[in-house]
């Protein structure tokens, strides 16, 4: 499987994408173009993993995160539980380090957290002895959010997008996804440019390898792809931007803002989405023009690769 | 198209530097010709007058919404005339608060017909409420030329680094209050041995230094464009002095009632006198008539605040603070002038070109090709100010029976004659 003679796959835990090479990369990617032929993943060898155990610990409320890495996890192979832990231990008081430490004793092979603090799965990942893969920690890294874009905008530019422009537009500030989105599309040589009202554009993001704008026409301009990203509902009520109404005028993208961009942009968007907000519902149900539901399908698919992956640098 | 030439009048442009005595062709609305020119047209005497362009008030209330019994923008506009002013920038502290773009809206639509400029200030936040940012893009858009925090300062360092950064998407102005309520609340006073002598609650100067400090330092932090709200303290303009210095994109402005009027104004408890901020010492005016002069302070506003009577015929502290001023935006400067305190043209530039610059209006200037905006006045001529002779709805005003030196004779709206001293 792997693209290159000689290369193997050695890292034993998916926390960032500055933890991969650009080797690894490739690597994660060509396995999640291989999975995303349905007959292969849903009808494949399910020896992968098997015999391993997989613990979803979601620290946060997620659907689609949670349901496509028990897929993923499935579809190879795996037994995979998810610990419910708003209704755990957790809840009553235990530290992150102490169910850490509970969760070691079971044994698990690979152990995928999402958490709300920036660096827990980081911290979990020096006390299991067991493959920890982020799933969202915080407003740090989402890495396997940024590779199922990657591998969509790779199926939708035809196998590479080194040059393209792409705007990441909204909530950065908030954002794990965008800022891994950043490091990776920077790294598969992308031209990268972040949009938003400067309430929500980290200070000295111009210095990640990007170009910062504050309005949409000129942010929006040669542009080749678009990440909206999700405002959250209490964010726009005055602290950060004063209502729905002037940010959906100013940075929500309609048919007028998208004709900013290239004729026949993509517009990507890592859900769930707030239709008229950061996106009208024309632009995102658009199929010749919205690539929100193939970044999903190519989220068990690159959940699979990375799975599989790891599952081999263990081995 | 009406011609009218104005003869023999001394012809002052700050934003030029032009001073001295020529004709002044006006037709068609605007400024055709000036200085040594043929005489064309209606013929108007300016020998021994002045003209000056119009004045620009950028912070009035104007009573409209809600508070009519006080001011309404016609009672306004006809005071602002008989100061000079040509166009007005009202305050969102009305009933309710200006703070969406359909009031915004409102008042441009209700001051359209009116002899004068009519512009908005939209509030900073929702109600004034010092926390919940309002629509600044589209109210600007709607034509807010300014956002402002009302009464209070913006007290919460977070959210006026956020409205700050916010603003400056849309290079919007914001005013803020420079006062720390911790140290001001509850006062009614400067802080000195006169008003520990009269025995009224006070706030140390520093309160406005320590918020505009504030301010400036977010300011450089948010690249934001900030505007002192009324500075009147000897020490906020050393701040600013040394804000402007490190670059920082800030503007000031003073009231006139603080270039001419100091503590000792208050006198036995003469609550016309009242106003926000305090009244303060002589040095302190003496500082800001040196920062108008030097342009350290960029505006000099009449801070117009129509009060009634029975909310100033009461005990000191409980009296309301506020004077009205469109009347007297000229006069002050006059009388200022004539007593060497300041520079006439330095007094004018502050009125004029200065406003129109800091906030992107039309005017402030006396070109060819400009609007007509000009007041015709007389640098000399004595009288006494009857409170009860201002045109305003409101006749709270702390220069009641003063000597004035220096009269606005008529005022011209893009070439119409909209103002003749009685």
């Amino acid at each position: 499987m792997t693209p290159f003679e000689g290369y193997e796959f050695t890292k034993r835990h998916c926390l960032d994408i500055s933890d991969f090479n650009r080797a690894d990369i490739e690597n994660l990617l060509a396995l999640g173009m291989h999975y995303s032929d349905l007959d292969v993943q849903k009808h494949g060898p399910r020896d992968v993993l098997a015999g391993k155990t997989l613990i979803n610990l979601f620290f946060e409320n997620s659907t689609r995160t949670e349901k496509s890495f028990e897929l993923a996890g499935r579809r190879l192979g795996a037994d995979v539980i998810s610990m419910q832990v708003a209704s755990s231990s957790v809840k009553k008081g235990e530290t992150l380090l102490d169910t850490a430490a509970t969760l070691n004793a079971m044994n698990p092979d690979l152990l995928v957290v999402r958490h709300s603090e920036s660096g827990a799965p980081s911290l979990l990942a020096q006390k299991v002895s067991c493959s920890v893969i982020n799933a969202g920690d915080g407003t740090h890294a989402h890495p396997t959010q940024a590779l199922l874009d990657a591998l969509t905008l790779r199926q939708a530019f035809d196998g590479d997008f080194s040059g393209i422009r792409i705007a990441i537009c909204g909530d950065i500030l908030h954002s794990r996804v965008a800022r891994s989105n950043v490091q990776l599309l920077n790294m598969l040589g992308a031209e990268v440019r972040l949009v938003g009202p400067p309430t929500l554009i980290p200070t000295d993001a111009d210095q990640w390898g990007v170009d910062v704008f504050h309005d949409m026409k000129s942010g929006l301009a040669g542009c080749d792809a678009i990440m909206m990203l999700r405002l959250q509902l209490e964010r726009m009520s005055g602290s950060f931007v004063p209502s729905r109404r002037e940010y959906f005028h100013f940075y929500g993208l309609d048919r007028e803002k998208l004709s900013y961009a290239k004729d026949g942009a993509f517009v990507l968007h890592p859900g769930p989405m707030n239709r008229g907000v950061e996106i009208s519902s024309g632009i995102a149900d658009d199929p010749e023009i919205s690539l929100i539901t193939k970044q999903v399908a190519a989220g068990v698919a690159i959940r699979m690769a990375v799975l599989h992956a790891l599952a081999e640098g263990i081995r | 198209m009406s011609t009218l030439t104005i003869t023999d009048i001394r012809i002052m442009d700050p934003a030029s530097g032009r001073d001295e005595i020529g004709h002044v062709l006006i037709e068609g609305g605007q400024i055709a010709a000036l200085g040594d020119i043929p005489v064309r047209g209606e013929v108007m005497d300016g020998h021994r007058l002045s003209c000056c362009p119009g004045l620009i008030d950028a912070r009035v209330k104007a009573g409209e919404p809600g508070l009519e019994n006080l001011e309404t923008l016609y009672s306004a506009s006809r005071a602002a005339l008989a100061g000079g002013v040509t166009q007005i920038v009202v305050q969102p502290q009305t009933v309710p608060v200006i703070d969406d773009l359909s009031l915004v809206d409102f008042i441009l639509r209700k001051g359209d017909p009116l002899p004068i400029d009519i512009h908005v200030a939209g509030a900073l936040t929702k109600g004034l409420d010092g926390k919940t940012m309002t629509e600044i893009g589209l109210m600007s858009d709607a034509g807010a030329v300014y956002f402002a925090s009302g009464p209070n300062p913006i007290e919460n360092a977070q959210v006026m680094r956020r409205l700050m950064s916010y603003a400056a998407t849309f290079n919007a102005l914001i005013s803020n209050s420079p006062v720390t309520p911790e140290l001001s609340n509850g006062a009614c006073a400067h802080e000195s041995d006169v008003s520990a002598r009269l025995g009224l609650p006070s706030a140390p100067a520093v309160s406005e230094r320590i918020m505009a400090e504030r301010d400036m330092a977010l300011a450089e932090l948010t690249g934001g464009r900030l505007l002192l709200d009324l500075i009147s303290s000897a020490e906020t303009v050393e701040s600013l002095r040394r804000g402007k210095e490190r670059d920082i994109d800030v503007a000031a402005s003073v009231s006139i009632n603080h270039l001419a009027l100091n503590e000792l104004d208050i006198g036995d408890y003469r609550t016309f006198a009242k106003l926000d901020p305090p009244l303060r010492e002589e040095r302190d005016r003496q500082a800001l008539l040196r920062a108008v002069q030097d342009g350290t302070i960029d505006i000099v506003v009449s801070d117009h605040d129509p009060q009634s009577a029975g909310r100033k015929r009461l005990p000191y502290a409980e009296a309301a603070s506020g004077a009205v001023g469109l009347e007297l935006m000229l006069p002050v400067g006059l009388k200022l002038a004539a007593e060497g305190e300041l520079d006439l043209m330095s007094y004018l530039r502050a009125t004029t070109i200065a406003p129109a610059e800091l906030l992107g209006l039309k005017g402030g200037t006396l070109s060819v090709g400009a609007p007509a905006d000009l007041v015709i006045f007389s640098e000399t001529e004595p009288w006494v100010l009857d409170s009860e002779k201002l045109l305003s709805r409101s006749k709270n005003t702390p220069f009641d029976d003063r000597r004035m030196t220096g009269r606005v004779r008529h005022t011209f709206k893009q070439g119409r004659l909209v103002y003749s001293a009685g």
